[in-house]
């Protein structure tokens, strides 16, 4: 009994980790033997970036307990300056994995930066400042990089705000073009790093959570006032969270970037956040899995259903005020619950009667 | 035979604030002092020229009706609240410039009157978050997995057992705190607050919603916690017989105000105390 219960927290890590390397390996093989719809194949990467995004938003409403509604932002950062990065060093890093590898560690360490400067205000205050603070960031991040003219040349980054002053010496390149975003990109995503980075994610995920750090992080979330009480610092820890989600949100910005030959802001809109954010409220609060396996979902869906995209946002607005009144309502908890004891029992019956082991009381 | 006396008014009992130190700790450094503490919410004067000492091994009762303020003593204590007026000195060191996590790191734990657990958490996580400023290792040396935090985990493991054995609650080490049975969050409530490694501890109506037997335990348990740790007690507590079975000093609050230190004896002879509690006694 006890030992079962100690296992379970590793249980459900193992089981996730298991899924993703499962779907990946799978996805593979069938990717490679050609067995795969082009639409589906097209949409790897796509599904790798949004599920990183899930998890890592995930990570700040279902672990630290705060609504973030510009998680798109941070992803915009991400892949605006992992992109810079990739076509920077297009010519003094030959092999591609590398330049990709660099990219989205690019993309991840400014993300962090911009996530740590809305944090030194915002997470010394109580209340639902972050949601609103990081619904306007959203909204900037987004005219900022229309507006962002970064060109390169011998003399290294030229930058300006709404026109183009960068004054390229010949030879240089302009890499943001304003409205026109990046433009002929490369395309050196690769679904195998889409894979490695959802599962670095999900490592230091499931490692921060069961750390001294994770705990203080679930632990303001849980009861604020009774972890200043034991001497937990808020800020530090609410920023420690927010920052890394903001980090991770990075990379699978710049691997998403790097899928495409064109980067513009508009790809990452206030829609996109709610998006995400529906992932990780429909998967459930602080469950990995549910946030992975909704954004692969809901990724492919439209897609896979495009005459119906135009209803796209009612489904998904529809769905959101679904769950979050089935898991609001206790009648209809319970009726789940019930479902759930019924399945079980069938399958312990089961099991006993395969294995002719006494049923446990 | 009531005595009738104005609420602003010292009653019987002259209050020299160190009055019922034990003789044992007289000769040291008491644990907490306060001086003329107060507070006010708007016009509200909760807390109002509060005078107490507290020995470093006491068991100190803190009583008084409803709405007393006795809850409001222990959020200044706390630094839940900023006082308005006077001073708190812990272990002879003013505490006015710390927050709440530093009053904790210099050696105030507590337990809260409506419970506070991290309910998501299991029992020994709760625990350990109440070693989170004994355990060393940072976030990176956690998510790497680093050798130091193996053993820190190991040790933290064990000494998270070891407090929860002080109320038999070993084996529900994996449940979730909010999953408990009402009487066994209260006591986890008190071991987290150990695990802090506390000089003083608090506990707010520690006994509350609890059944007799199960105050009887948790009676002696506050005396064995006292002498293993060798730590002060201050409690909030509504049941007389715990309160006047175990504390060695009693402080009786109303309005705000003290209206009565000292032993168990004296509180119980002293008719301002009788009257807070009773009301002003009809004639027959
Ligand atoms: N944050 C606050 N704001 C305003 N009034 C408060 C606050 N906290 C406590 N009070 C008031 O202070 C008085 C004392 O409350 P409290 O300390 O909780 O009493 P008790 O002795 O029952 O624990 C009450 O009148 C309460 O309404
Ligand atoms: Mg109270």
């Amino acid at each position: 009994m006890t030992v079962k219960r100690i296992s379970k927290n590793t249980r459900t890590t193992f089981i996730t980790y298991g899924f993703v390397a499962a779907a990946f390996a799978v996805l593979q093989v069938l990717n490679s033997s050609g067995d795969l719809s082009p639409l589906l194949s097209g949409m790897l990467i796509p599904i790798c970036a949004w599920v990183v995004m899930a998890i890592s938003l995930n990570l700040t409403v279902g672990i630290l307990g705060e609504l973030s509604l510009g998680h798109a932002g941070f992803m915009s950062v991400g892949a605006f300056m992992g992109t810079t990065a990739a076509i920077a060093l297009q010519r003094s890093v030959e092999s591609a994995p590398l330049r990709l590898a660099i990219a989205i560690v690019v993309g991840a360490v400014f993300a962090a930066i911009v996530g740590f400067l809305i944090g030194i205000p915002v997470l010394r205050l109580n209340g639902d400042y972050l949601a609103i603070v990081t619904l306007a960031f959203g909204e900037i991040i987004k005219s900022i990089f229309t507006n962002l003219y970064v060109g390169i040349d011998e003399r290294g980054f030229h930058m300006s705000l709404l026109k183009d002053r960068t004054d390229l010496l010949p030879g240089g390149k302009l890499i943001i073009a304003g409205p026109m975003g990046i433009g002929g990109v490369e395309r050196i995503s690769t679904f195998i790093a889409g894979f490695v980075l959802i599962m670095i994610c999900l490592i230091v995920i499931f490692n921060l959570v069961n750390s001294r750090a994770g705990r203080a992080i679930m632990a303001l979330r849980d009861n604020r006032i009774a972890a200043e009480s034991v001497g937990i610092s808020v800020t530090k820890y609410k920023m420690m969270a927010f920052v890394t989600s903001a980090a991770m949100a990075g990379g699978a910005g710049a691997l998403f970037a790097l899928n495409y030959s064109t980067v513009v802001a508009n790809k990452f809109d206030f829609n996109n956040s709610i998006l995400v954010l529906v992932f990780v409220v429909l998967g459930g609060l602080g469950n990995m899995l549910g946030s992975i396996i909704a954004a692969a979902a809901l990724t492919i869906l439209p897609e896979a259903l495009r005459q119906f995209a135009d209803y796209r946002m009612l489904v998904y607005a529809i769905v959101l005020i679904l769950v979050m009144l089935g898991t609001n309502n206790p009648q209809i908890k319970n009726a789940f619950a019930t479902c759930f004891d019924w399945l079980k029992g069938v399958f312990r019956k089961q099991s006993a009667k395969v294995s002719g082991e006494r049923k446990e009381v | 035979m009531a005595k009738i006396f104005s609420k602003n008014e010292s009653p019987l009992v002259p209050m020299p604030s160190e009055a019922y130190i034990p003789q044992r700790d007289l000769n040291k450094t008491p644990v907490l002092e306060c001086r003329r503490l107060g507070i006010n919410f708007g016009g509200l004067v909760a807390v109002d020229d509060f005078n107490l000492i507290i020995g470093r091994t006491e068991i100190a009762g803190l009583i008084g009706p409803n709405g007393a303020g006795k809850t409001t003593v222990f959020n200044l204590l706390t630094k839940v609240y900023q006082p308005t007026k006077g001073t708190i000195l812990l272990n002879g060191q003013d505490t006015h410039d710390m927050n709440t996590v530093q009053v904790c790191k210099a050696g105030i734990a507590r337990t809260f009157q409506n419970i506070r657990l991290f309910n998501n958490l299991s029992v020994e996580d709760n625990v350990k978050l109440g070693m989170h400023n004994s355990i060393q290792y940072g976030m990176v040396r956690g998510i790497f997995r680093l050798p130091s935090y193996w053993r820190q985990e190991k040790s933290a493991h064990e000494r998270a057992m070891e407090l929860l054995s002080i109320f038999n609650m070993e084996d529900m080490a994996n449940t979730k705190a909010g999953s408990l049975p009402y009487g066994a969050q209260r006591r986890l409530e008190i071991v987290r607050a150990l695990a802090t490694n506390p000089c003083l501890l608090l506990l707010d109506e520690p006994a509350a919603g609890m059944n007799p037997s199960e105050t009887a335990e948790l009676m002696e348990n506050i005396v064995k916690i006292r002498d293993t740790f060798q730590i002060a007690i201050l409690l909030i507590e509504h049941d007389m017989n715990l309160v006047m079975n175990i504390c060695e000093g009693i402080c009786v609050l109303n309005f705000g105000r003290i209206i009565a230190k000292g032993s168990p004896e004296d509180i119980q002879a002293n008719p301002a105390v009788i009257e807070a509690y009773l009301g002003k006694k009809k004639e027959a």
